[in-house]
């Protein structure tokens, strides 16, 4: 338990310790990079924006995500099962990933005038669903045949073959992906949040700060975005424990 | 006695790129109720082409195969199935991967007469103790036995076995020999084992069956008449030492090299 939580602790302290030494030594001036001895400061003076903004990147995330998870599952349930499906629709995913996602920000927010939120969660959701649906595809595309066979020579459904085997057998790369999917949605969220006039959540907040030449803030709201991305990835891992702890295998 | 395999006359072919393979050509097989038939014969002859037909996971081009009588259109509850990989589910533990087939071929069965079931068998194969524990804790040889045990659970006519001992070490590969002796005497099922392993054959085989390289037909078959509480020394035995020697004859014919002059 002390390892568990005390290391990680230990490597965050010593990294904001030399955080703060490297400005110390260049003497840099907080416009040019903040310290992190700046960053209580700005979130005294701001907590309750903090609070409200967060909330509403964290939301939107999680819900781009869920919808990411859901879309992403079914796809990859798709191209997993069926051979023509994977080679019609691998490249159109290849190329709609390989979009850098910042050009779509003015083609959805024409699309969907004023819906700031649907917009987030849209762009949360399409910058994170493709790691899903490759893992899961390859996951049920590699699934020996032999696993099949044991429940197919009794006269079980497809279906039951699935919930039996193929799905339970996935969770690990499934969860495998959702890790970089959960990074990859908070890029999503502060990528519309930054981009569109009269943003809301930590991204806008970030806007503010660069408006008013408040260094601080921007990089406090930086070191908020990665706490919500650690916090978020975590609740993976935690699930990923629940789900598919079978695959870890106990250090020899 | 009753066969309660028939193969008739069967014949199959799979599509590759280039052109249909021919695996099988006018194979026949007959296993009578309750008896073991080895079949061996050279690799890649299409011995595992056989157990998915047997399975009714694949049907032949032509030809018949027939399972107590009636014709095997499609998957039955009634198969057992078992591998060189003993695929357990890693997210179930021993007893839960004991228990699956019973999940789907007797839906109505209580839980708890579904573990006492599968308690009854892996006391048999010596696992007992070991329902929680993982798959991944165990020795590949305890794996192969919770794999028997899975084959059998739900009372099978017939227990189809492919290669199930190839990947194991020689001592272990015995140690299970014997263990399937004595789940023969207590289950009443009907076997087919595929092997490469010739002593393995005559120690478990009431018949070993010698299939041709591909496309395999039935080359020569070979009634064991040993007793049925048959101990490993057997193998040490003059008269099993010359059917060995007959049995590997017929592979070398069936590999299309010439038969050792002895």
């Amino acid at each position: 338990m002390l390892r568990q939580i005390g290391i990680p602790v230990a490597s965050v302290l010593v990294f904001l310790g030399l955080w703060e030494l490297l400005v110390w030594v260049n003497g840099w001036p907080n416009f040019k990079m903040a310290s992190p001895s700046d960053l209580p400061p700005a979130y005294i003076r701001y907590w309750e924006l903090f609070l409200v903004m967060g909330w509403q990147t964290l939301w939107r995330t999680v819900a781009g995500l869920a919808l990411a998870v859901l879309v992403g599952t079914a796809i990859g349930m798709i191209i997993g099962f069926s051979r023509i499906a994977r080679d019609a629709l691998y490249p159109l995913l290849v190329g709609f990933n390989a979009i850098p996602k910042a050009t779509l920000v003015p083609v959805i927010s024409l699309i969907f005038i004023g819906q700031h939120d649907f917009n987030t969660v849209l762009m949360a959701f399409m910058i994170s669903f493709f790691p899903i649906a490759v893992s899961v595809g390859i996951g049920l595309s590699t699934l020996e045949p032999e696993y099949r066979d044991i429940l197919r020579s009794l006269g079980a459904s497809r279906f039951t073959i699935f919930r039996k085997i193929a799905l339970p057998k996935t969770l690990p790369e499934f969860f495998g992906a959702l890790k970089v999917s959960v990074t990859l949605a908070f890029i999503g969220t502060n990528l519309v949040e930054i981009v569109s006039p009269h943003g809301r959540g930590l991204g806008a907040l970030f806007k503010s700060g660069e408006t008013n030449g408040d260094y601080p803030l921007m990089f406090a709201v930086l070191i908020a975005l990665a706490f919500l991305g650690i916090v978020l990835y975590y609740a993976v891992v935690y699930l990923e424990k629940i789900f598919a702890g079978w695959a870890e295998r106990p250090q020899g | 006695m009753e066969n309660l395999i028939d193969i008739k006359g069967v014949t199959h072919a799979y599509k590759t790129d280039s052109g249909p393979l021919p695996v099988l050509d006018g194979l026949d097989v007959a296993v009578p109720e309750g008896t073991f038939a080895a079949v061996v014969g050279p690799s890649g002859c299409g011995k595992s082409t056989l157990t998915r037909l047997v399975a009714g996971l694949l049907k032949p081009d032509e030809g018949e195969v027939w399972l107590h009588g009636e014709r095997v259109k499609g998957p039955r509850k009634t198969v057992g199935m078992a591998f060189q990989n003993p695929v357990l589910l890693e997210w179930r533990t021993i007893l839960q991967n004991v228990i699956l087939p019973l999940e789907i071929v007797a839906p109505s069965m209580s839980q708890k007469d579904r573990e006492a079931r599968a308690h009854e068998l892996l006391d048999m194969v010596g696992l007992t103790g070991f329902d929680d524990k993982r798959p991944s804790e165990l020795s590949g040889g305890m794996r192969q036995r919770a794999s028997l045990c899975r084959s059998i659970v739900h009372k099978p006519e017939v227990l189809i076995m492919d290669e199930p001992f190839g990947a194991l070490d020689a001592f272990t590969r015995e140690d299970l020999w014997q263990t399937m002796r004595d789940l023969r005497a207590a289950e009443p099922f009907t076997c087919v084992l595929i092997t490469h392993d010739l002593r393995e054959s005559v120690f478990l085989g009431d018949q070993v069956i010698v299939l041709s390289g591909r496309p395999a037909r039935t080359q020569y078959v070979m009634p064991i008449e040993l007793p049925k509480d048959r101990t490993l020394d057997i193998l040490y035995t003059p008269e099993v030492a010359d059917m060995l020697h007959v049995l590997r004859d017929q592979i070398k014919i069936a590999q299309g090299r010439e038969p050792e002059v002895y």
